[in-house]
């Protein structure tokens, strides 16, 4: 149908793009998780897996990373929480404003990530909005410490700044819920919590598990919250990855973490695919 | 939007909720289901008033005009849905759900899902959806027009012996005038929201109220007469009527125009014609004719009956029917 020149035009250039910009990065990655740092700071070319053993054995590694699925996981609940009932009321009772509210919650997202995190540390810290307002009502004392530079902090500002992204895959999903399979539950006796049990929630399952799994990946690869905010009981994977690549000066290390990151973010994304796949019927 | 609308149906009637698209027949249906409400007026069940209730709380039950059957559930547990969220016993359950699938016929298909089976099977799905339940009353919103126009007539059979057989009063929307002489107990012609005629089919086709009605359902010839001193006149035509002076509409069947054979029947009205079209209808062969004074008339003739280009056509007076004007409406 198009001619081949066509067809190579539009092509190519992606292919390069994405040859360049991620095969490549990521097969330097993968050659960088085997190999080593000699005594003299240089990169010594010696494959064998002792960073992945360093992985698996150094605790503070698997603690950093298992604390960075804990925070993700919760950051991933709260979200749908908070975000379901929004996107179902916005669906099922957004009436003439549904596109001034679906607005609204596109909205924070044009602003910078940055600002968002650091109107956190406003709002938790020891001089903050909420301590302030806690000892104007003498309701404390002193200053709440575990607010800012907390695992709290991490998972509250996580929370709000990936929360749209689960409500709109769920949005998404209840708009296509077919209203008069809504009726014909009402019809066969179902009350509005049965249906909504039984009909609704089953169909919406598809954007649910988008959601969940956007603000399940996004957090988990998040470094700048846990740096802003996170103090060091709030450090993440991300974190150590850092400075694994800056001061410590352990590419190889990093990489391998960084690969082994790559590994649980993909099983993920295809475990999330099938189960879309499941429960999306036409 | 509907208007001064009045109902009653029976136990167990078959009544057919006719009109065109946009006359409210959708609505009407939708407001005895629950879905939508009227702005007054009540609705009865018995000694239950319906329409203070939720469409839950309601015995009634809808087959939808796209079937409406859960896409993530089983046939079979589409079926179950209703008796499930009542809390049945699971046995009861099981038992019922069976039966109704036997009933349509269904059986075999208990387990898949309703994407991997097809329009007319998904239609007796949600037929025996509604009635596991054991309504009072069965709302069907157009539920053949989806299906070609063979299954479409068996369907029409099978539905109509189906309710025979439940005795459940059946409320069914149609624009389909055949299919509601077909199927119906009585007819309810519904009009720009207001009812034009509610009557048996053979009534509603003999004697139609109204010249809406006439000219709906079938094909009619509306004769514009001049009635004095009992005799109606239309152009050359005049036939004794019952009727007071005036204006006066006749509503006359092309059945009941025959062509005339030589000898005049007694007080038959006769008049010569030209025939302008034939179309055949297979057994019969409707013809339209055009009098000498002008006026236009649809004749339906066995096949063949009628081959030359002038006729002389007779009609019963008793035949023409006086019918109301139907105004404008919107």
């Amino acid at each position: 149908m198009f001619s081949r020149s066509y067809r190579a035009a539009v092509t190519v250039p992606p292919l390069v793009w994405v040859s360049v910009f991620l095969l490549v990065p990521y097969l330097l990655m993968f050659c960088y998780s085997f190999w080593a740092v000699s005594a003299s700071q240089t990169i010594v070319h010696s494959w064998d897996f002792h960073n992945y053993k360093d992985l698996l054995t150094k605790s503070v590694y698997g603690e950093t990373l298992l604390r960075s699925m804990w925070i993700a996981t919760r950051v991933m609940l709260l979200s749908l929480l908070l975000g379901y009932p929004l996107a179902y009321f916005l669906s099922f009772y957004g009436g003439k404003r549904k596109d001034l509210l679906y607005q609204m919650v596109i909205i924070p997202l044009w602003v910078s990530y940055l600002v968002r995190a650091y109107a956190w540390k406003t709002i938790l810290g020891s001089d903050g909005v909420l301590n302030t307002l806690l000892q104007y009502l003498h309701l404390t004392s002193h200053p709440l410490d575990f607010l800012l530079y907390s695992p709290f902090a991490v998972v509250l500002t996580l929370t709000h700044i990936y929360t749209p992204f689960a409500i709109l895959p769920i949005y998404a999903a209840l708009e296509h819920v077919p209203r008069n399979l809504v009726e014909a539950s009402h019809d066969l006796g179902a009350t509005p919590l049965q249906t909504f049990w039984k009909v609704i929630f089953p169909l919406s399952i598809p954007g649910v598990v988008a959601g969940a799994t956007f603000a399940f990946v996004l957090s988990l690869g998040d470094f700048l919250a846990p740096l802003l905010i996170g103090g060091p009981s709030g450090i993440m994977i991300s974190n150590i990855v850092v400075s694994l690549f800056g001061a410590a000066y352990d590419w190889p290390l990093g990489a391998a973490i960084s690969l082994s990151m790559l590994v649980i973010v993909v099983s993920l994304l295809f475990l999330s695919e099938h189960l879309e796949k499941k429960w999306s019927f036409s | 939007m509907l208007r001064d609308v009045s109902l009653e149906i029976a136990e167990g009637e078959f009544l057919t909720i006719l009109g065109e698209s946009g006359s409210g027949k959708t609505t009407l249906l939708r407001i005895i289901a629950g879905f939508e409400s009227a702005t007054s007026g009540e609705l009865w069940m018995g000694r239950e008033r319906l329409d203070q209730q939720p469409p839950y709380r309601r015995r009634v039950n809808t087959v939808f005009q796209h079937y409406a059957l859960f896409p993530h559930l089983t046939v079979e547990q589409n079926v179950a849905y209703g008796l499930r969220v009542a809390k049945r016993p699971e046995t009861e359950i099981k038992e019922r759900v069976s039966a109704a699938l036997e009933k349509v016929q269904m059986s075999a298909h208990a387990p898949k899902k309703p994407s991997k089976i097809s329009g007319g099977q998904q239609q007796r799905v949600a037929l025996a959806r509604a009635l596991v339940n054991r309504p009072r009353l069965l709302l069907l919103d157009e539920p053949l027009s989806a299906l070609d126009a063979n299954l479409r007539r068996q369907m029409q059979v099978e539905l109509k012996s189906l309710q025979r057989e439940v005795g459940i009063a059946f409320v069914f929307v149609t624009h389909d005038q055949e299919e509601a002489m077909v199927m119906s107990d009585r007819i309810a012609l519904l009009r720009s929201g207001e009812l034009e005629q509610v009557a048996s089919p053979r009534e509603i086709y003999s004697r139609p109220a109204t010249a809406y009605a006439a000219q709906f359902i079938g094909h009619t010839n509306l004769l514009k007469a001049e009635v004095q001193g009992g005799v109606a006149r239309c152009g050359t035509l005049s036939w004794p009527t019952q009727l007071p002076d005036g204006q006066a509409l006749f509503s006359l069947r092309p059945e009941n125009i025959r062509v005339s054979t030589g000898a005049t029947s007694d007080g038959a009205v006769r008049l010569d014609a030209r025939v302008t079209q034939h179309a055949f209808h297979g057994a019969t062969e409707l013809i339209r004719a055009q009098s000498t004074d002008g006026q236009i008339l649809v004749v339906r003739t066995s096949a063949g009956a009628a081959a030359q280009d002038q006729l002389a056509l007779e009609f019963s007076p008793l035949d023409a029917t006086p019918v109301r004007e139907s105004p404008e409406r919107n």
